[in-house]
């Protein structure tokens, strides 16, 4: 009996540091950042395209202050409610200390400079699908920007979510680096890579399964709301019927085809689209209208 | 004894309702004639909206004189008083969001409803100052009036659901 519970433990422990390495948080090759030098004009393109002043801003500031990325901003869930934090080059409570391999590593796998999983809520599901080139060029963008000193909020997130090695595993069933659609042409490509990669559109229009990994077999077709509480609409051109000229307008002004302005969170995404030049909002448009339709 | 006390309270709590029911239809009527006037005015603006949006975008051919025309009309309504459009209590909380999409916040103490409309009508009115001056100065000044909607309907718009 004694020699069972033993036995027991020690598959315990085995199981457990089994499990610890299985689902550590991968990172970057640094061979693969060699030769990279940052561009800021570029990376402030990047900036926009992967909106991070949506999250990342202090919660209603309005336009210069909208660089100040002081965090802040709660997003409630079926988990419990997460922050984001500051991500200004404040050394010590921004991540001004960060090389570009850390932002890779936390942009692409979800992995802190320490070695920590950080929540999906960070949608590293999608930025693992991003350029290196993109990451190191973004860097040199951040580090232009204002400082502040606010300190990171801590998340409200209840047991057993709290527990942040479980998330290696979430990433082991839910992290999908390959791209989600096969398209080939340079517009479609670029499309591909702003929806897909940068714009991270499917962490809001794919719906979720119950552990809250996306649902890739309805692929931007709609879903409820993260609180619960609304809709976001479907983007395949069976549900949004709208023209190619009227989405590409869209995303730029914000004026439906009715000329009715989007309120709530696509506001943000149409402040942050409206900086891209308009053969990039013509390239997502394109993605879009060639996704197949979700069907009744 | 007991008996009577029921059917005094049935009947006081029946008059009760029915008083109540009778000021709420009076306060809904003239509510929701204030919702009727400023969905109204909300057409307008579309409407006026889409004549320079499909010139912006290119949907339409650019015309000096219709842009100019349809920039001062939205300069002029947003420069209209609105203050009897927007009587307090007629919210989607209390008329139904399928009545308005109209936020209780707009009432709230610490409303910035009023900054919000004046910005609107700051956009509007630069906006009618260029339309008239060719289509990217209209492009240049659209968005302005575009960020102003979307600010206040962000703010104070039940969204969609």
């Amino acid at each position: 009996m004694l020699r069972a519970l033993k036995i027991l433990v020690i598959v315990g422990i085995i199981g457990f540091a089994a499990f610890w390495w299985l689902t550590r948080p991968d990172r970057v090759d640094p061979a693969d950042l060699a030769g990279l030098t940052g561009d800021a004009a570029r990376g402030e393109l990047v900036f926009y395209a992967g909106g991070c002043a949506a999250c990342h801003a202090a919660p209603k500031s309005e336009g210069e202050d909208r660089l100040i990325l002081a965090g802040g901003h709660g997003f409630p869930s079926a988990f419990g409610t997460f922050y984001a934090p500051n991500i200004s080059p404040d050394p010590t409570h921004g991540i001004g200390g960060w090389s570009v391999e850390d932002l890779a590593n936390a942009m692409k796998h979800g992995r802190s400079p320490g070695g920590a999983h950080y929540y999906p809520a960070f949608p590293y599901t999608s930025y693992v699908r991003a350029a290196l080139s993109d990451i190191a060029d973004l860097h040199a963008f951040l580090t232009t920007l204002p400082k502040s000193d606010s300190p990171s909020q801590p998340h409200d997130v209840g047991f057993p979510f709290n527990i942040r090695l479980s998330l290696g595993g979430w990433k082991m069933l839910f992290s999908r680096p390959e791209w989600v659609r096969d398209v080939s042409g340079e517009e479609l490509e670029r499309g591909r890579y702003l929806v897909e990669a940068l714009g991270h559109c499917g962490e809001c229009h794919t719906p979720r399964n119950a552990l809250g990994g996306l649902d890739y077999s309805r692929w931007l077709q709609g879903a409820a709301t993260p609180d619960g509480k609304g809709k976001v609409p479907a983007l395949t051109p069976d549900r949004l019927d709208w023209s190619a000229l009227d989405i590409a307008s869209y995303l730029a002004t914000g004026f439906t085809p009715e000329y009715d302005v989007a309120g709530g969170e696509m506001a943000d995404v149409v402040q942050n689209l409206s900086h891209l030049p308009e053969s990039d909002l013509q390239a997502i448009t394109a993605y879009l209208k060639a996704l197949p339709p979700a069907g009744s | 004894m007991k008996k009577n006390f029921i059917a005094l309270s049935g009947i006081v709590l029946a008059g009760t309702l029915a008083s109540t029911a009778i000021g709420e239809s009076h306060a809904d009527k003239s509510h929701l004639q204030a919702v009727k006037a400023r969905q109204s005015q909300m057409t307008l603006y579309s409407f006026n909206l889409g004549v320079l949006g499909d010139m912006a975008k290119g949907a339409t051919e650019y015309d000096a004189d219709v842009a100019s025309k349809a920039a001062s009309n939205l300069a002029a309504l947003s420069s209209l008083d609105q203050s009897r459009l927007w009587p307090m209590g007629s919210d989607n909380s209390e008329l139904g969001t399928d009545v308005t999409e109209a936020l209780p916040k707009i009432w709230a103490a610490d409303s910035d409803i009023g900054t919000m409309g004046k910005a609107l009508a700051d956009s509007t009115a630069a906006l009618s100052g260029v339309a008239g001056d060719g289509l990217d100065a209209l492009r240049g000044a659209i968005g302005g009036v575009g960020k102003a909607c979307g600010d206040c309907h962000k703010a104070y718009r039940q969204p969609d659901s």
